[in-house]
């Protein structure tokens, strides 16, 4: 009978007996957020692709990125503070980027692949924080608990994509006015304001004030289906929260291809 | 007979090692049937806490290979037998003999915690009415088997010692039962933010990982619990919708 010698309890970072690929998850997570944080960095602060071709505009069509609708100014206004470099974006997307901020799964999930506040399951975290741990319990996590604001905000961003898509089925004539007509980036529009949907219907905060605030729901079968239906949801949350950040993600990447000319979107009809 | 190599805590009060034993198996033994075999043939004095082998009394938690697991709810063909298999007891309980920790904080904790207060009977032979639906949430709550597994990997608990502050995922999910109940009266928001400390919970899911009876802790009990605590301290505007209604 060999014998080694470890103390039972030794928690230094990163020190745990797992013996699956403990490391994988947060690897992952943290990758994933960085390539999504470095892509929206880029489209943000660089919105002309040529001289007087906006990157989140395609000539010829009504698609307009995401990441700038809806596109409140074309250029700087006057209260703009000069040492900023002016985006469009940077007026709009603190809202649905302070929604995926907030929400519990994202939470959860950067806690650990950014902070790892645990890196992982059983895993040993840096000894730093020990008995210091906060938590959401105070300043400044406690501000977490604002995510139900930026669900509305999230709402009101549905309704302007579901927009956008409707404009993006309407193309400019030479002589002017408007034809109906489906591109490639018309469906590919389309599918945003879904995957978001997916994504924010299934939010915690939504589930609660749907109805799983209330201790009997059987009393309006409106209430326990809007209920079930959000569980339903709720359930796939971390699925739809990636398929839908890495999707608007890819729209602001097909429009601006499309905008710098390196393609041309296809015409269905 | 193929044979495994289990590498198990020995010690008591916190010291202690590891001591490597290298035993016969037959397909379909569990990780409780080898500490037993062990126990029966070259330990005879190791300590384990065990009752019903079935997964449902709770008793026989340790960690297998770093995880929070039952042992006999972990058969042998789930671990990678080219390997010794580390088989230690919880950490974040107070250490007692081989594999037994002393789980009695969690009983202690559970005193704390407001008990059911129902309403008044709705019939004159005093009993309740309620629909089978309003009650499915508190009813998965209800599975648990107080295993301690997630109490167990909590990190708050395991890492950052809050045992006085917090009360643990296990009796987060045992409020969230009561406080959905729908014959329940009882208020514990107020204990559930101030003295039992819902906010330390960061929402990582480790505990709803290790539940072996798969009650999803953090999505149906611990977030719910947090949004109602929102709903009553952190949403001016939902405070005042209300005033108007
Ligand atoms: S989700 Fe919360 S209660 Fe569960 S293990 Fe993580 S911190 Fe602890
Ligand atoms: S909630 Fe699950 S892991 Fe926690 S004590 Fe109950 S059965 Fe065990
Ligand atoms: S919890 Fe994820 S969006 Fe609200
Ligand atoms: S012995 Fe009862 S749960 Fe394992």
């Amino acid at each position: 009978m060999a014998s080694i010698d470890v103390p039972l309890k030794d928690g230094g970072f990163g020190s745990t007996r797992r013996t699956d690929n403990w490391w994988l998850e947060p690897l992952l997570i943290f990758l994933g957020y960085a390539l999504f944080l470095g892509y929206s960095n880029y489209a943000v602060f660089t919105p002309m692709c040529g001289p007087t071709q906006p990157c989140y505009e395609v000539p010829g069509t009504n698609y307009l990125s995401p990441m700038y609708s809806p596109l409140l100014f074309t250029s700087a206004p006057s209260w703009w503070p000069g040492f900023i470099p002016f985006s469009a974006a940077m007026l709009i997307l603190w809202a649905p980027a302070g929604f995926r901020f907030t929400c519990y799964y994202y939470r959860g999930a950067y806690y650990k692949g950014f902070w790892a506040d645990p890196l992982s399951c059983a895993v040993g975290e840096p000894g730093f924080r020990g008995k210091n741990y906060r938590g959401e319990r105070k300043f400044p996590l406690i501000m977490q608990n604002i995510h139900r604001y930026f669900l509305y905000l999230a709402i009101v961003f549905i309704v302007l994509l579901t927009w956008d898509a409707w404009r993006a089925l309407w193309f400019p004539v030479a002589g002017g006015g408007e034809v109906f007509g489906i591109g490639l980036g018309t469906l590919i529009m389309i599918g945003n304001p879904i995957l978001l949907g997916l994504y924010a219907f299934g939010c915690h905060s939504f589930r609660h004030l749907i109805g799983g605030r209330k201790d009997v729901m059987s009393g309006s079968s409106v209430t326990k289906s809007c209920y079930d239906c959000v569980s339903h949801l709720n359930k796939n949350h971390m699925k739809w929260a990636w398929i839908s950040m890495f999707y608007v993600g890819g729209v602001d990447l097909y429009i601006r291809l499309c905008a710098a000319g390196t393609i041309t979107d296809l015409r269905i009809l | 007979m193929a044979s495994a190599t289990f590498r198990i805590w020995r010690g008591e009060r916190g010291a202690g090692k590891f001591v490597d034993y290298t035993t016969e198996f037959e397909e379909g033994m569990v990780v409780l049937d080898m500490v037993h075999k062990i126990q029966a043939n070259s330990a005879n004095d190791m300590a384990v806490r065990w009752n019903c082998k079935a997964g449902k009394c709770g008793s026989c938690s340790a960690e297998i290979n770093g995880k929070p697991k039952l042992m006999c709810m972990t058969r042998l063909n789930q671990l990678d037998l080219t390997q010794p298999v580390t088989v230690e007891p919880m950490k974040t309980f107070p250490h007692v003999k081989d594999l037994v920790t002393d789980v009695s904080w969690n009983y202690r904790v559970k005193k704390k915690i407001q008990k059911f207060t129902p309403r008044p009977a709705d019939a004159a032979d005093g009993t309740w009415r309620m629909q089978q639906a309003d009650v499915d949430r508190p009813q998965e709550f209800r599975k648990c088997i107080e295993c301690f597994l997630c109490q167990d990997v909590c990190h708050v608990l395991r890492d950052h010692d809050k045992h006085d502050e917090f009360i643990g995922p296990r009796f987060l999910i045992y409020t969230a039962q009561l406080e959905m109940h729908p014959l329940d009266t009882g208020d514990r928001l107020k204990a559930l933010k101030d003295d039992f400390n819902i906010g330390y919970c960061n929402i990582t899911k480790c505990c709803t990982k290790v539940c072996p009876e798969e009650i999803k802790i953090t999505d149906n009990a611990i977030i719910p619990l947090k949004e109602r605590i929102v709903d009553e301290y952190y949403d001016p505007l939902g405070k005042l919708f209300k005033m108007f209604k």
